[in-house]
């Protein structure tokens, strides 16, 4: 079994304002230092499998088919297996 | 002519889109629910407004994937009519039916107004009946509808004259004002390639009558059944 963790954010042409409005919110709490704020979503998937490229190469076929859309969006993959 | 008009789970725009099709432009007129796979011969398919399937993950994306949407990509794909409004448009472009994404409004906010809209492009089967550069008032209801691409693709759509909508101030001047979204060169509405497919994120099944508001969205039904007639005749 292993478990992969998904996370999608905007490419970095794409403006995030969501992002933008949460930098300003924290320049508004003092936090001068942050320069830049990007949003996006977190995945938790649990799929069963022995092969942990295998696994990879499913999730990562997901993520070009649904979870995320390439047009607008980058997305990272990380697997770890574990126990049953 | 026939229309069909798809219904997700999370459709509310396709009973207004019904009464128009049926009220007052006098077509015969359909609903194709969502887990069918027969599209009953319609001539134009029109994907309304809503929130398909909860617009859960993405606006469109879980909906592109459903029964009657590999039908509607088929009959896109043939040159058969189709016409995203609002929701239907998010879902045309999850669908790669149209190009670019619509995502969060640069807002932030729910925008429910009214918009001017002007057209760019009359040359097409939904905006014949208008005239050049035209100014038309629809209603808009969305918290999605910032319209981006990529910057080869935008330039194509320039060039090809393939934005058919923009959004314009009342006097018809585009104006950051006067862009209620963010959309990249104020885009309001775009075209396929092949000219047969449009989306845009105002309403017009909201703007038939004058009771309403407004009767600027009846043009373009209109324009549909006037292209329909035309090719009959040809």
């Amino acid at each position: 079994m292993f478990k992969a963790v998904v996370t999608i954010t905007y490419k970095k042409s794409i403006l995030d304002p969501q992002g933008n409005a949460v930098h300003k919110a924290l320049k508004s709490l003092g936090y001068q230092e942050v320069e830049d704020v990007r949003m996006g979503k977190h995945m938790e998937i649990l799929l069963r499998g022995e092969e942990l490229q295998e696994a990879e190469a499913q999730v990562k076929e997901m993520c070009s088919r649904l979870l995320a859309n390439p047009v607008i969006e980058d997305y990272q993959v990380e697997l770890v297996e574990v126990e049953v | 002519m026939k229309f069909g008009i798809v219904v997700f789970p999370g459709s509310h725009g396709a009973t207004d889109c019904y009464y128009a099709l049926e009220q007052v432009l006098k077509e015969a007129v359909t609903y194709l629910w969502h887990a069918e796979e027969d599209l009953q011969g319609v001539d134009c398919v029109i994907i309304p407004g809503g929130y398909a399937y909860g617009n859960y993950l993405r606006p469109g994306s879980i909906a592109r994937f459903s029964p009657i949407m590999k039908q509607v990509i088929a009959f896109g794909k043939q040159g058969g009519l189709i016409l995203g409004l609002c929701n239907g448009f998010q879902i045309l472009t999850e669908a790669g039916l149209l190009p670019g994404a619509l995502i969060r409004n640069s807002s932030l906010r729910f925008q429910c107004q009214n918009t001017y809209l002007r057209v760019e492009q009359t040359q097409t089967p939904f905006t014949n009946l208008c005239t050049e550069k035209e100014i038309v008032k629809m209603p808009i209801a969305h918290a999605e509808g910032c319209f981006v691409v990529a910057k080869e693709t935008l330039e194509s759509l320039e060039k090809e004259s393939r934005i058919v909508l923009r959004y314009c101030d009342e006097q018809g001047e585009i104006t950051p004002e006067s862009n209620p979204n963010g959309s990249l060169n104020n885009i309001a509405g775009i075209i396929n390639e092949q000219g047969n497919i449009l989306g845009m994120m105002s309403r017009p099944e909201r703007c038939v009558e004058a009771i309403l508001g407004g009767v600027d969205g009846k043009k373009l039904f209109s324009s549909l059944v006037e292209w329909w007639q035309g090719g009959a005749e040809r």
